[in-house]
């Protein structure tokens, strides 16, 4: 099948990205305030949402311009920080001492296996039992569900990497701890900013969830708040905004991972 | 200069040497620690509950669960809980298989597609699938439909990605061997793109499994009747305690089964591959 | 050869077995091996794919223990069924499939060795580094990652990080399998001009005979599983070596010697079902 000989601009590209994009606005706001076809019509359609997004008098008092949309913001963000970053310190921590150590990984892997499985917001009626107030539950349910996936991702890390490295450096004349920096962590690195990555996608989903069941404030309480008080607008550019903040979280990590690890780069010809 | 003995050769293929590798590996080193670091939790939950460590100690003491655990067991209330949990991820999640797949393939394989429809599906994607649940809750004029939305969010998303990718990762040589030797379009996708693609697509039916149980856990707790993730919250609203983590660790085995049948699928799709 | 003084890194290797246990199912790798190889002296060992070379290499190197027999380096027992095994800085291993750090530069790679044993400092050990690298004319890369590299450059470099340790043995376990025809004589006119630098024990497996005669005192055959010693080949030509050696008698005798006794070997192999190992 010889390749199509139509010219292509540079910007082709760019603009069905645009009319893919608008395209799909287009047939939301068909299918809600023009058509309203029966179940469509509840829904709010994009030209409201819009408006209430970037009105200076919001109805549910929350929009780009108002403080407590950023007060929300903030709150999650906040949230999702320090799960995430407690997570990711002792996730990475003990996924490189289980693939480094094989006793230390006999004596934890049941245990890891056992509660790996368990969906982190399922954790969440045991974390609200035991733990001093509710902004502590939701944290440690969102720190959980990070917890698992940055060890799973670490450990297996540390797991693939080749044999030959631990014999070179020993031939080299490292000691165990000269192993475990030098060939070890960079080594796990390039599947452990892939875990991160992951991470922080389950850690938004999981905040989200805890803050919905048993939260005060931030972006998920508001969505079920807004929703209970009939304020569809302000539900959907709420969810946008999460994507949105998902969306940076996870490229901000994907460019420290770059940066860390300058060696893939250069091998892909970044 | 000394001679060594050498190591005597075993007898591997006698029954009783059979017997012998049998409980070398079941009572190995590896298992024994295992077993050890359970039996250390074990005690040690109970005696945090016993020497009144703070916070911890409203934690339910691990006979109370075990009681609780065997009365649940023989009562039909339970397994219709199980049976509701599991209806509904197999309901969402087959949806977002038979949508997902064929959208992804699209994806990978007509760059035009792709080009307009990729931006679109990729600003809707970071959402997470539990901030869909007001929106779902309006549209849908059941509950049970507006779970198995979520459902199915969860798992289609990334179904998309993997398929897109499967396709992405065929080599190039595959598709022009295949046209060398004869091959039509049609043949080129039935015969080589799809079953190509049939790794990311285990890959994306695993993953994809594990964020819909997640899902579906969160969506119980808020918003259903029944099913395992909302009696595990009543529980705690009703003030059963030992039932929570019955609860728990009752998601977490439906959890595992539904993951063991989809690498159990995955191993009867592509025979030829030894590791998963 | 050797030159007057006296070398170190004399390897002694006294009935030698290996025997592997995967699930109960014993397989013998090595079984009865002995020889000796002299100081300084560039010492190639052939044998069928699979027969146990890297084993043989894995039992000198430290990296697995044997089930009976005793290696001695220098005199003093290196490995033993009974021994604690340990990889050395006094063996140096160049790997099959390479192993330089990905993860570090080529200036990095090479300095690792030095600064990690703290025999050397950071300045010190990268001055040494630019040194070598200059011989063979390959500065420049210093700041390159292996990836960025060809594989010819990748193990020159590879060699360079075990040399700038001065070892007492350098294991070679097929360094140049892959190579075109034309990259190999670039390395063997480069490791040919290192060794006549500073020359030191080499212990290398190859499957080219070419290259085995071209580059060794002494060519080891071994036979297929369970791998024995079949001959050893005392190469007597002059040294250092020139392609035009290819063509005279002596050498043309020498081939044919080693071929005859790894084809038939080859023949055993193959009858036995050997798979190749890639």
């Amino acid at each position: 099948m010889p390749s199509s000989m139509k010219s292509e601009s540079a910007y082709t590209p760019l603009l069905r990205a645009l009319a893919g994009i608008a395209l799909f606005f287009i047939l939301w706001e068909v299918l809600t305030a023009i058509l309203q076809l029966p179940r469509f019509r509840l829904l709010p359609n994009p030209i409201s949402v819009v408006k209430e997004w970037v009105s200076f008098a919001p109805v549910s008092g929350r929009s780009l311009f108002t403080v407590d949309y950023y007060w929300d913001i903030g709150y999650s963000v906040f949230r999702v920080l320090v799960a995430f970053g407690l997570a990711t310190v002792l996730g990475v921590g003990l996924g490189l001492f289980m693939g480094w150590n094989r006793i230390f990984y006999d004596f934890t892997f049941p245990l890891v296996e056992i509660f790996r499985p368990m969906p982190p917001l399922s954790w969440i009626p045991l974390a609200v039992l035991i733990l001093p107030g509710v902004e502590v539950a939701v944290v440690f349910v969102t720190f959980i569900a990070a917890f698992f996936a940055t060890a799973l991702n670490t450990l297996l890390g540390v797991l693939s990497i080749d044999k030959n490295y631990f014999l070179a450096a020993r031939c080299l004349g490292s000691r165990p701890i000269q192993v475990f920096t030098n060939v070890v962590v960079p080594g796990a690195l390039p599947f452990i900013f892939t875990g991160l990555q992951i991470a922080m996608g389950i850690a938004w989903l999981s905040l989200v969830a805890g803050e919905i069941i048993a939260g005060e404030r931030g972006l998920g309480y508001a969505i079920y708040e807004g929703y209970s008080l009939f304020q569809n607008d302000q539900v959907v550019y709420y969810m946008f905004t999460l994507g949105i903040l998902g969306f940076i979280s996870s490229a901000i990590i994907r460019s420290v991972g770059r940066k860390l690890m300058a060696w893939e780069a250069r091998r892909r010809g970044i | 200069m000394s001679n060594s003995t050498s190591i005597a050769m075993r007898p591997a293929k006698t029954p009783s040497g059979q017997l012998n590798i049998l409980c070398k590996k079941l009572f190995s080193m590896k298992n024994l620690r295992g077993l050890i670091s359970c039996v250390v939790f074990v005690a040690l939950w109970q005696m945090v509950i016993v020497f009144d460590i703070p916070y911890l100690k409203n934690l339910p003491f691990p006979h109370d669960v075990a009681a609780n655990a065997a009365s649940s067991a023989v009562t039909l209330e339970y397994w219709m809980h199980w049976a509701l949990s599991l209806f509904r991820i197999f309901v969402g999640f087959i949806i977002a298989q038979l949508l997902g797949v064929p959208l992804g393939l699209a994806m990978g394989i007509s760059k035009t597609f792709k080009e307009f429809s990729f931006p679109a599906f990729e600003i809707l994607r970071p959402i997470p699938p539990i901030a869909w649940i007001p929106l779902a809750i309006l549209f849908w004029p059941t509950r049970e439909l507006s779970i198995y939305f979520l459902v199915f969010i969860g798992a289609f998303y990334i179904q998309v990605i993997n398929s897109m990718q499967g396709v992405q990762n065929i080599s190039v040589n595959l598709k022009w061997a295949a046209f060398s030797l004869g091959a039509k379009p049609k043949d080129i996708f039935w015969r080589i793109l799809l079953p190509g693609s049939l790794p990311s697509i285990i890959t994306g039916m695993t993953v994809g499994m594990g964020v819909a149980w997640n899902v579906l856990i969160a969506a119980e707790m808020i918003a259903a009747k029944g099913g395992l993730g909302r009696t595990t919250w009543e529980s705690y609203t009703n003030h059963n305690i030992p039932f929570i983590v019955v609860g728990m660790v009752s998601i977490g085995l439906a959890g595992s089964l539904c993951s063991v049948l989809v690498r159990w699928v995955g191993k009867k799709a592509m025979p030829w591959t030894k590791k998963f | 050869m050797a030159n007057a003084k006296q070398l170190p890194g004399a390897i002694s290797v006294r009935h030698v077995s290996k025997v592997y246990d995967p699930e109960g199912v014993n397989v013998e790798a090595m079984r009865d091996c002995t020889f000796d190889i002299a100081p300084g002296e560039f010492t190639i060992i052939v044998g069928p794919s699979g027969c146990g070379k890297t084993t043989l290499l894995n039992a000198v190197a430290g990296f697995d223990n044997i089930t009976a027999g005793e290696i001695y380096l220098d005199g003093e027992l290196i490995s033993s069924p009974k021994h604690q095994i340990k990889p050395d800085v006094d063996r140096m291993v160049v790997f099959q499939n390479g192993a330089l750090f990905p993860w570090k530069t080529v200036m990095e790679n090479i300095t690792y060795g030095p600064i990690v044993q703290g025999s050397l400092n950071k300045a010190q050990a990268q001055a040494k580094a630019r040194q070598m690298l200059e011989m063979v004319c390959l500065n420049g890369m210093e700041d390159k990652y292996p990836e960025e590299l060809s594989s010819g450059v990748q193990r020159r470099v590879e060699i360079l990080r075990a040399l700038i340790n001065e070892p007492r043995v350098v294991m070679l376990d097929e360094p140049f399998r892959g190579l075109d025809a034309v990259a190999k004589t670039v390395m063997h006119e480069f490791l040919m001009q290192l060794f006549c630098n500073s020359p030191r024990t080499m212990f290398f497996i190859t499957h080219d005979l070419d290259e085995a005669i071209f580059l060794g005192h002494k060519v080891v055959i071994m036979t297929t599983r369970p791998a024995q010693i079949k001959k050893i080949v005392n190469v007597d030509l002059p040294w250092p070596r020139q392609h035009s050696v290819m063509n005279t008698k002596e050498y043309i005798d020498l081939k044919s010697e080693v071929m005859d006794a790894v084809h038939e070997e080859a023949i055993k192999a193959f009858e036995a079902g050997e798979r190749e190992m890639a």
